[in-house]
């Protein structure tokens, strides 16, 4: 005796195209969103603004101290996030949860209580003796090091995801073939993940870039002394000059654009010749 | 020549114990298994990549079981290759030579001579993502024994190439063994492979060696 199987003759499933559009209705309204801000400020600033901005001596000084400060404060950050990412992401240690919340408080704390905590920091004992050696607060040493406490965080996350991503058995095969760990790590490990390297450092220069908060705490708003160009913003806006405020803002738009757009340009690069 | 004795491995709930094999020198051992049954975590105890928790293991007569991978004079060839994605394939010849601080002309000599061997002279100068499966497993074999190692681990090296590429590289690895005289020890699922080139086999079963065939 034989089965009697109906064969399915037609079968039809439903049209892809809601579930498409719904992504793309979310993704659009957010672009359109964002795109909406660059062009209101557009709209409000005109070239002479730009230029009248940038013909002041105190913005020209903002200019160049944001630049120096960011790119210092990554270049801390990646220091520090290189080897932390790499411990986090390769071993297994006691306290490890504990540690890892740690890291994440710069990211889920107030950047003004950021700040706040950092000019406390040097009036203990211990601040003081740094502080009787080399100035800090109030200097432009307490601008990079409120810019890195909250960059390096972002910078940590960055760098552990990478050494997450990367196949252990690279550094592996490295340990057979001679290599101590440290000449693995440096000969292998670390040129393997230099896309995350550049990822990290994009991150905390551009979190630098427009770090506010503790800055203003903890070095303070001095013209030509510890002024950053968000902290350019604050001072234009408080004097009531909004068309120099929107000209800097563009400005800081603009120089964190092209950073993202050549970062993401060399990693897709990097990425496509890496799966290839 | 590898002696593993009453080898055990813990790794979580994963427990082997009173592992024993003996693969004699110059010979070629092949350990079949299912898929999961801890034939990897054998290979990486004997390469120094896994902590054992009891056991020993012998390379040529050597008590490796407490030694650093790089002090077991052990060549592994993993799955995928594993093969550096900056280095050029020169570099990777060259890389095991470099680190134990041989000349640049002796390292030369070496590479040029690895690579005429594995059919890969034309490729020096290439970056492994330009190379088909085939080539960067030569690469790999190459990286592997070109500091003359007393033991070659490769752990399925062939299981992602075609047919074709496979037969080329079972009669190629035979010939490089049968030159250099080198034990092996090498992992597959494949009964044919296991068989064109074993002078041993073993079966990892419930947690047990068996000396299946010889």
């Amino acid at each position: 005796m034989s089965l009697e199987i109906e064969r399915e003759t037609s079968f039809r499933v439903s049209s892809d195209v809601p579930f498409l559009a719904s992504l793309w209705i979310i993704g659009g309204v957010y672009i359109i969103l964002i795109l909406s801000l660059l062009i209101a400020d557009a709209s409000y600033s005109t070239p002479s603004h730009f230029l009248k901005a940038l013909q002041s001596e105190e913005i020209r000084y903002a200019i160049k101290l944001s630049l120096v400060s960011c790119t210092m404060a990554a270049i801390l950050s990646l220091w520090v996030a290189i080897p932390i990412g790499y411990l986090m992401s390769r071993y297994d240690f006691r306290g490890k949860i504990f540690f890892d919340a740690i890291l994440d408080i710069p990211i889920v704390l107030p950047p003004l209580v950021i700040g706040l905590s950092l000019l406390i920091l040097f009036q203990t004992p211990i601040g003081r003796a740094i502080e009787s050696k080399v100035t800090i607060t109030y200097g432009i040493p307490a601008v990079i090091l409120a810019q890195f406490m909250v960059a390096c965080a972002f910078a940590v996350r960055a760098m552990r995801v990478s050494f997450d991503q990367l196949d252990p058995r690279q550094e592996q095969v490295a340990l057979t073939l001679g290599c101590n760990r440290n000449q693995a790590f440096w000969l292998v490990v670390l040129p393997e993940v230099r896309h995350g390297i550049l990822t990290a450092a994009t991150l905390a220069w551009s979190r630098s870039l427009g770090e506010f908060g503790p800055i203003l705490i903890f070095a303070g708003a001095t013209r030509m002394r510890t002024e950053v160009l968000p902290t350019t913003v604050f001072l234009e806006l408080s004097i009531g000059n909004v068309e120099a405020a929107v000209a800097v803002s563009l400005l800081m738009v603009f120089a964190a654009m092209i950073v993202l757009v050549i970062v993401r340009i060399y990693g897709l690069k990097g990425a496509i010749k890496f799966n290839q | 020549m590898i002696d593993v004795e009453n080898l055990s491995i813990r790794l979580g709930d994963f427990v082997l114990d009173s592992i024993d094999f003996h693969v004699p020198n110059g010979n070629y051992g092949v350990l079949m298994g299912r898929t999961g049954s801890g034939k990897t975590s054998i290979m990486e105890s004997i390469c120094g990549l896994l902590n054992t928790s009891g056991g020993t293991i012998k390379i040529m007569g050597r008590n490796v079981t407490n030694l650093k991978p790089a002090s077991r004079g052990i060549g592994f060839v993993p799955q995928d290759g594993a093969l550096f994605s900056t280095m050029t394939v020169r570099n990777h010849l060259g890389f095991a030579l470099s680190i134990r601080n041989w000349e640049r002309q002796r390292i030369e000599k070496r590479v040029v001579e690895l690579a005429e061997t594995l059919k890969i002279l034309h490729l020096l100068d290439r970056i492994p993502y330009r190379l088909s499966g085939g080539e960067q497993q030569r690469v790999s074999l190459g990286r592997a024994l070109s500091y003359y190692p007393n033991v070659l681990c490769l752990d399925e090296p062939f299981s992602a190439l075609d047919d074709e590429t496979r037969e080329d590289m079972y009669k190629l690895l035979k010939l490089i063994v049968d030159q250099m005289g080198i034990t092996v020890f090498h992992i597959t699922h494949s009964y044919h492979e296991a068989r064109r080139l074993a002078d041993k086999i073993f079966r990892l079963e419930n947690g047990k060696i068996l000396e299946w065939d010889s």
